[in-house]
């Protein structure tokens, strides 16, 4: 290809650098017409008030997504991460009503996710049993013992101690969602900056090559399960935080369905390999908007339903339109 | 030839935004023949093909003319078979057939006219199946003659085969070739683009090849020959194509630099033993199935065997896993770069680098990307890698580059043993003159190279010691004695096991 040495490569270059553009801003675009939208259509979305609402709104989910962006990413899923918030927020305010120890709810919380995660990895990597089932599964053993924890009642703590993280703030700023951004960032950090993001990729892009490379396939595999179920404990806590109290049978119904779908929309492909963090954050707040919104401008319960059903399927259609002929 | 040509390409040029792939090409085919056409990747054969099944449009000013009529006119009359089957193994041979161009009255299958008109096809093309077979049950080969009766059914006149042997085993090409040739009886003209001389010796009436998108010509049966076509395909004179700089009878005193001892699986490799010296290029022939592929799997501990030690300068290695076989040394590169090689999605740099990150990582497992940068350009430039820059997804690069880049990965982790499984498959013949090139340097390192290659050409230019499998034993050394020349002869006659020297042969090979 003697043509190739001397215009084509400028030309590809362009092509390759839109693409990326492409594929980091992804659905921003979608986000801000939907906020322009709703700013039109209620006068009053775009008030510091609200905002600060759908981010506190969108923190536990995004929490969740995060989780669910590592999981996905090497071609898994992971439905239990509902149940795991439901019995970490129940172990949260449970180990709050220990006198001078009740902060410890929140550590408690997390390393009751990181185990319950760990069970779901070990099940999938050892055993090679397929993610969907066994956390289909767990989904609902966890369920049970988030009920069992509270002998299937409400446990409350009115005198939360850790009652700062899911109602103060810092400067203005939730601390649900600064939080969340911390997350997103560490997440970021893992998956973009280090050895075991790279593995991540590689896992989710072809497990059968990155075994044949000496990638530790089994211990990614543990690894994202893990870190899905720490931040489902981190957001068992958060959610205990922010009512101070919980609730085994109710809390985190069907979080998992919200999860995925933020990770769907945020462009990352379902069979693993491709996607990023900051495309889960966008599609995270592109669901937390349509709910604040729809709201805002009167659509009753049900709607609401239908509207975001409705609103996903047609973003991530638009993406999939985008994207056509890129993935090779 | 009285009959007018079967398909007139005139003038054709296709332009994808800057890039040129076809000037002014111009083809014309006649009734019957087998036209090859060859290039290297990336010469344009594909786009005109293309061109010619009608998924591309041509730039204006081009003509396609089957059959005396225009292109949109001639629907139905020309076939293409490509690398890839397309077709569905839940469903039976005659469904596949007339996949969607399903025979049925409002709506409903009719099942026995499917039948009744698949029969005489498959028949015709003297295939051993029964129509009603399910597709998935078939082996490659086989598929490959549904794909050719699946053509047929159209009554397609004019066959493009696209690289129709790559996959398929010595036997199974037999048969392709047999049923080319009744096809030809028939008065159908094929198109066959292959990368392998002799098939093109063996099968084509005429031959043209393309080079970076223009036409170079065209040769009469007569006058094919290895010289001509390659200097038509590379556009130089290729005498240097499997040139030897490194010692090609090393040292064989003293410790080996790896020796496999009694590697079994239980079922394809059956009690393998062979020594490997510093700085030898030891050749491992066979034939398709001959267990080859699974005696470097288990070397690397892709699979789990059931005996066998590997000892790397007499001390032995762990090689239970690919990761603890890399830790020792020893580096694979897989005939399935696709499948089992390659990251696509992910970038040139990333595929390079993957094997090494873990080593050159900060505290923390942080990545080193100053390290990763510099390793990824080295490679492009070392390997010649073809691609704009080290962020390009390697599913955009051609199968030359691909490999390259996955030899690359190998070659990060500075291995004393490399296992190359097939590393010219799929690749044009200037990407091989580099592989050849690379592993010739390899040797002279000092690298132990093991090549295990189905073309016999390719595994005597290259290697200076040549194993050859027959059902999961190694049946026997060429040369048998050092000194000798590597002959065809004795490897073929090894691998079908026309000779019975085994039992010496075996210790020959461990000395």
């Amino acid at each position: 290809m003697t043509d190739n040495k001397t215009g084509a490569p400028t030309s590809a270059d362009a092509s390759q650098r839109l693409r990326t553009v492409m594929s980091v801003v992804g659905m921003l675009p979608v986000l801000i017409v939907l906020a322009i939208v709703f700013e039109v259509m209620s006068g009053r979305f775009m008030s510091v008030n609200n905002i600060s609402n759908v981010m506190q709104q969108a923190s536990i989910n995004i929490v969740l997504a995060s989780g669910m962006t590592f999981v996905i990413l090497t071609g898994g899923i992971d439905l239990s991460v509902g149940s795991i918030l439901a019995t970490s927020a129940m172990v949260a305010v449970i180990v709050s009503l220990i006198p001078e120890f009740g902060w410890l709810g929140v550590p408690a919380a997390m390393l009751v996710g990181l185990a319950c995660g760990l069970a779901n990895g070990i099940l999938i990597s050892a055993l090679g049993l397929p993610p969907f089932i066994v956390t289909l599964g767990s989904l609902t053993a966890v369920r049970g013992i988030a009920r069992l924890l509270g002998n299937d009642t409400t446990v409350f703590n009115s005198d939360l101690p850790f009652d700062v993280i899911g109602n103060g703030s810092l400067f203005g700023i939730p601390w649900l969602a600064i939080i969340a951004v911390a997350v997103v960032l560490i997440s970021w950090f893992i998956l973009k900056r280090t050895v075991l993001g790279t593995w991540i990729y590689a896992t989710g892009g072809n497990p059968e090559a990155a075994r044949l490379t000496g990638i530790k396939v089994p211990m990614v595999l543990l690894f994202v399960y893990g870190i899905s179920g720490f931040f489902a404990g981190l957001g068992g806590a958060m959610a205990a935080a922010r009512l101070y109290a919980a609730n085994g049978l109710q809390l985190g119904q069907s979080y998992e369905l919200d999860a995925i779908a933020a990770v769907i929309l945020g462009g990352t492909s379902f069979v693993g390999g491709v996607g990023s963090i900051w495309g889960t954050l966008i599609g995270a707040l592109i669901i937390a908007v349509l709910s604040n919104g729809l709201i805002l401008i009167g659509v009753s319960d049900i709607w609401q339903y239908i509207v975001k059903g409705l609103v996903i399927i047609a973003a991530v259609a638009l993406d999939r339109y985008r994207q056509t002929g890129a993935r090779t | 030839m009285t009959q007018p040509p079967i398909l007139e390409m005139r003038h054709i040029s296709k332009t994808f935004g800057a890039v040129r792939a076809l000037k002014d090409v111009s083809l014309t085919v006649l009734q019957g023949e087998l036209h090859a056409l060859m290039g290297e990747n990336g010469a344009g054969k594909s786009t005109l093909m293309k061109i010619l099944s009608g998924a591309y449009v041509a730039d204006p000013g081009g003509t396609v003319i089957i059959e005396g009529k225009p292109q949109n006119e001639a629907a139905g009359s020309v076939a293409v078979i490509y690398q890839e089957l397309s077709l569905a193994p839940n469903l039976t041979v005659a469904e596949n057939m007339f996949l969607g161009r399903e025979i049925a009255s409002r709506g409903v299958l009719d099942r026995a006219e499917t039948l009744r008109r698949a029969e005489p096809i498959l028949k015709r093309l003297g295939v051993h199946f029964d129509a009603r077979t399910k597709v998935g049950d078939l082996s490659l080969g086989e598929r490959q003659m549904v794909e050719i009766a699946r053509a047929l059914t159209t009554d397609a006149r004019l066959i493009v085969m696209d690289e129709p042997t790559t996959s398929l085993s010595a036997r199974e090409t037999e048969r392709l070739f047999e049923v080319i040739a009744r096809l030809k009886a028939h008065g159908i003209a094929i198109i066959y683009i292959s990368h392998r001389m002799e098939e093109v010796y063996a099968l084509a009436d005429r031959c043209s090849v393309l080079r970076d998108g223009v036409y170079i010509g065209t040769l009469d049966r007569a006058e094919l020959s290895a010289q001509k076509l390659v200097s038509m395909m590379v556009g130089r004179d290729l005498d240097s194509f499997y040139k030897k700089e490194h010692i090609a009878s090393p040292d064989h005193s003293g410790t080996p630099l790896m020796s496999v001892r009694d590697m079994s699986d239980g079922g394809l490799v059956k009690g393998c033993s062979f020594d490997l010296y510093r700085g030898e290029v030891l050749g491992i022939a066979g034939l398709v199935g001959s267990g080859r592929t699974e005696l470097a799997r288990l070397i690397y501990g892709a699979d789990l065997r059931t005996s066998g030690t590997v000892a790397i300068n007499g001390a032995e290695i762990d090689c239970s896993t690919p990761r603890a076989a890399l830790a020792a040394g020893v580096a694979y590169l897989t005939e399935d770069r696709k499948k089992l090689g390659l990251f696509l999605d992910m970038s040139i740099s990333d595929n390079v680098n993957v094997g090494v990150i873990e080593r050159d990582a900060k505290p923390g497992g942080r990545l080193d990307f100053r390290a990763a940068a510099r390793r990824a350009n080295d490679a492009i430039k070392a390997l010649a890698v073809k691609a704009p820059n080290a962020k390009m997804p390697v599913g955009g690069l051609s199968g030359g580059n691909q490999q390259k880049v996955l030899i690359a990965r190998l070659l990060e982790t500075r291995p004393k043993v490399v296992i190359l499984d097939e590393p010219t498959r799929g690749v044009d013949v200037g990407a091989k003159s580099e592989i050849y090139k690379l592993i010739d340097g390899l040797a002279r390192q000092g690298v132990g190279v093991i090549m295990i290659s189905s073309e016999l050409p390719e595994i005597i230019g290259v290697a200076d010691r040549v194993l050859v499998m027959r059902e999961g034993h190694i049946a026997g050394q060429v040369p048998s004695a050092p000194g000798q020349s590597i002959s065809q002869e004795a490897i073929m006659e090894l691998s079908t096991g026309t000779v019975t020297e085994a039992a010496g042969a075996r210790e020959g090979a461990t000395e």
